[in-house]
């Protein structure tokens, strides 16, 4: 007698404790292996990329707030680049270090939320998570001391910076980042050498160098796989081609490597951050532009490195105060694209391990 | 913590003081009431200890050391009265039983209160936060606001669901985890039903959860509850045989399947078995937590997986008692391992001076705060993974060891030396034989295991595409 079982749909999400947002997933399982999946996007669509069409490139900011939410300044940061570059504003010399300084922040505070769901996705209860969000709380404060925001920031402006940051400021984010350093190693100790942990994420959703350049995955996924590549290193903006940093990149490209190149990224922001404190000269924090800016007829992609990888604005401008197209080429979508060949023939807990390795924001996948 | 952090919230935090500094806060006459309180207690349990060392109170019904001599004094009271034998006989079957099943139900309920609150505060201490502490006093009512709460939700019934066998778990699902507690003795003559097979008894009860557990994944018509319900009977099944070879392997040195009888031998030993047969203990505690469903092996409910595992489509009471049945069966599991392998209610001749259950009481906490501490500390396995540590390495070494205490008992019996120098060689030979036996095991059975500490991530400073990463890994 032979036994046979039938495949059945699951649905996951939107609203499921593992979908880190309202994203869902259709899949169709046979016992707990995972025959077939499909990612369902569009739950958290807000329209932006039209909306942007009717508004001014300054007031376009906060979009880029909302679509990264864990990551605004490198969003708000992503749009001031590409419009500066399209209409050729100058940025005065200390914005571009705060600009630095806030998105090595950022970068810092979205990384421990990433590795922190991570390991609650792989069952730990909660303890990771609310120890990673102690520094990122710490971080948080310091975007409220400067711009009044926590999470929604929208502290970059074209031609330089909303503000400049209070006198108090400083000594604590020198208290920060002089501590960082321990308290990462304090994580190390806790979850590095974990055993359970090992277990469930090593020589799991192992993504192959080629078919990471293949699925164009950018960030920590890309480097996971042992790519070296870094916007900040190859396409230098800001003032990042003064600063002294490395690329940490995986062996193997599994969940557990791409957890580790976002563990040791804290330690290269940190240091990053210490390097512009002590370069950061005086000088004013913004340029001024008038307040509708009509960048010259033309179209710019331009690209930075957000937590998440490559985060591109496509703008054209048709001579308007508005862009005539307003584009957001969403790190998040592109490298969830690969999780329907990683999912396959995979146990259910493997598929939701991978999903909060490839550290996704449902807000920039659906903008 | 520094008073001058930014943020309210850090402030509130900072300010909170510690629960010790909160007590010491209450006022000066509760203060004096809980000191006069305690030092009464002592009083009364010295008094009581002395007499009972100096010979003069042994099993009389005031000897509040074991709360069975009020049992015993009220039955032979019935008995020896002058009401008709039968109502007597009747009577005296009737009204024991009906105040220990009293007192189980109690323990169990004040448990679910306190429990709750425990776990939650502990765990919070763990997470750097502060856990429950708005209701009453320290936050202590928070299980019973939780309770009112749950009572008051509207029960759902998902479409397509069998009512009757939908309503009938989260009922059935009660009955094995306060029928576990009937042969835990707590005194020496403490226990509901001291019975000779009480370790037959206890394995028989602790795999009929699973019925409920099955019913409910099936009846509720939704596949995470399915998925939840199947993870958990597979889980139920392969680890009850590694609870039984261990608890065999208790009932081989000690010579009997009573309960009791267990506790006995292990104070005129004045042996713990965990001492004696670690593997035994460890592997009784491991495979535990997967019956109960508890980290690292809570993959039944594995909240990021499938929700709520078999216990998804139920909502308000129904689903606190699916919850209370788990704290339930922590408790009993912190019993059992006491029990089995912590001595039970003896403490090393303690347990004249101070009453056997609030030893075993203490030790339960202690199993339970274990089982927090790995909670707040541990990510969870997988199933594969869980199954293969069951079947690979746990059962066959179990199995093997088990017949080396065979041969220690038989040796026990016969060998004429004092039962400290056998004891103390047997359990020498349990811990290095467990330890030998365990890494041979892994090297035979698991040779593509990758033990090795993993490759951290490398540092480069030149960026590229793959013919970098060629190059870079050579």
């Amino acid at each position: 007698m032979t036994t046979s079982t039938e495949p059945y749909v699951l649905n996951i999400g939107p609203q499921h404790p593992s979908t880190h947002g309202v994203f869902r997933l259709r899949v169709v399982m046979d016992g707990e292996k995972i025959k077939d999946l499909d990612m369902i996007v569009g739950y958290l669509h807000r329209s932006m990329e039209k909306l942007a069409e009717e508004r001014t490139f300054t007031q376009n900011i906060p979009f880029t707030d909302r679509a990264d939410y864990l990551a605004a300044m490198t969003g708000n940061l992503g749009l001031a680049i590409a419009v500066e570059r399209l209409a050729e504003v100058e940025v005065p010399e200390r914005a571009e270090f705060l600009r630095v300084i806030f998105s090595e922040l950022q970068r810092i505070a979205s990384h421990a939320m990433a590795n922190g769901t991570l390991i609650s996705d792989a069952g730990a209860w909660q303890t990771p998570l609310l120890y990673m969000f102690r520094e990122r709380e710490k971080i948080l404060d310091l975007f409220e001391m400067t711009c009044g925001a926590r999470l929604t920031t929208n502290y970059m402006r074209i031609g330089g910076v909303a503000f400049d940051p209070p006198t108090e400021f400083w000594p604590a984010l020198r208290e920060l980042v002089d501590e960082l350093p321990s308290r990462i190693d304090e994580y190390h100790e806790l979850l590095v050498e974990n055993e359970v942990f090992m277990a469930r994420t090593r020589n799991v959703g192992v993504i192959s160098p080629e078919d990471a350049i293949n699925g164009s995955l950018t960030g920590p996924a890309l480097r996971g796989s042992g790519i070296p590549w870094d916007l900040r290193k190859a396409e230098p903006y800001s003032v990042y081609d003064q600063m002294n940093f490395e690329v940490p990149i995986g062996a193997n490209g599994d969940v557990y490597d791409r957890f580790m190149v976002r563990m040791s990224e804290l330690y290269q922001s940190a240091k990053i951050i210490k390097q512009a404190m002590d370069l950061i000269p005086e000088g004013p924090h913004k340029t001024d532009i008038p307040l509708a800016l009509r960048p010259p007829v033309g179209e710019i992609y331009s690209r930075i490195e957000s937590p998440r990888g490559e985060i591109g604005f496509y703008l054209v401008s048709d001579g308007g105060p508005a862009p005539y197209r307003f584009h957001i080429r969403a790190p998040s979508l592109i490298n969830l694209s690969l999780l329907n060949e990683l999912g396959r023939d995979s146990a259910l807990s493997d598929a939701v391990v991978t999903l909060g390795s490839l550290d996704i924001v449902v807000g920039e996948i659906d903008r | 913590m520094n008073l001058d952090s930014p943020t309210p919230m850090s402030r509130q935090i900072a300010e909170h003081s510690t629960l010790i500094e909160r007590f010491l806060g209450l006022p000066k006459i509760a203060l004096l009431i809980f000191v006069l309180l305690i030092a009464a207690l002592g009083l009364g349990n010295g008094i009581i200890g002395y007499l009972v060392v100096a010979g003069e109170l042994d099993g009389t019904w005031y000897d509040i050391r074991d709360l069975g001599n009020v049992n015993a004094a009220l039955r032979d009271a019935i008995l020896s009265s002058q009401l008709n034998t039968y109502i007597a006989g009747a009577l005296a079957y009737l009204i024991p039983a009906i105040l220990g099943a009293t007192g189980i139900v109690s323990v169990v309920g004040g448990w679910l209160l306190i429990g709750p609150w425990a776990e939650r505060r502990l765990i919070a201490k763990f997470q750097i936060r502060q856990g429950p502490n708005r209701t009453g006093p320290f936050g202590l009512f928070q299980s019973l606001a939780d309770a009112l709460k749950l009572m008051q939700k509207e029960i759902v019934i998902p479409t397509g669901a069998d009512r009757f066998l939908y309503f009938a778990p989260p009922v059935a699902v009660f009955i094995p985890a306060i029928l576990g507690w009937a042969a835990i003795p707590w005194a020496p003559k403490m226990s509901f039903a001291d019975m000779d097979v009480g370790v037959l008894f206890v394995i028989a009860i602790s795999s009929l959860g699973v019925l409920a557990v099955f019913v409910a994944g099936w009846s509720s018509n939704n596949h995470y509850s399915l998925l939840g319900a199947m993870r958990t009977i597979a889980m139920m099944v392969s680890y009850e045989i590694p609870i039984s070879l261990s608890l065999l392997a208790v009932v081989l040195m000690t010579g009997s399947t009573q309960l009791s009888e267990i506790v006995t031998w292990q104070s005129t030993h004045n042996v713990w078995l965990i001492v004696l047969i670690p593997f035994a203990a460890l592997a009784f505690l491991f495979a535990s937590t997967a019956e109960i469903n508890r980290t690292p092996n809570d993959i039944g409910e594995a909240e990021s997986e499938i929700v709520a595992g078999f216990y998804t489509e139920y909502s308000g009471m129904k689903a606190g008692l699916f919850m209370a049945v788990e704290l339930g069966n922590a408790i009993l599991v912190g019993a059992l391992m006491a029990t089995f392998f912590l001595g039970g209610y003896t403490m090393f001749g303690l347990e004249t001076w101070i009453p056997g259950y609030i030893i075993l009481a203490t030790k339960i906490g202690l199993v339970y705060f274990l089982f927090v501490w790995i909670r707040g500390t541990l990510p969870r396995f997988r199933l594969d993974q869980l199954m293969g540590f069951a079947w690979k390495f746990l059962i066959p070494v179990s199995i093997i060891l088990m017949f080396i205490v065979a041969i220690e008992s038989a040796i026990f019996i016969r060998w004429d030396v004092p039962a400290a120098v056998s004891l103390g060689l047997f359990g020498l030979i349990n811990v290095t034989g467990a330890v030998i036996i365990s890494v041979v095991w892994i090297r035979i059975l698991f040779k593509d295991l990758d033990l090795a500490a993993p490759e951290r991530p490398r540092l480069v400073t030149a960026v590229g595409g793959l013919k970098a990463a060629k190059e870079i890994r050579g």
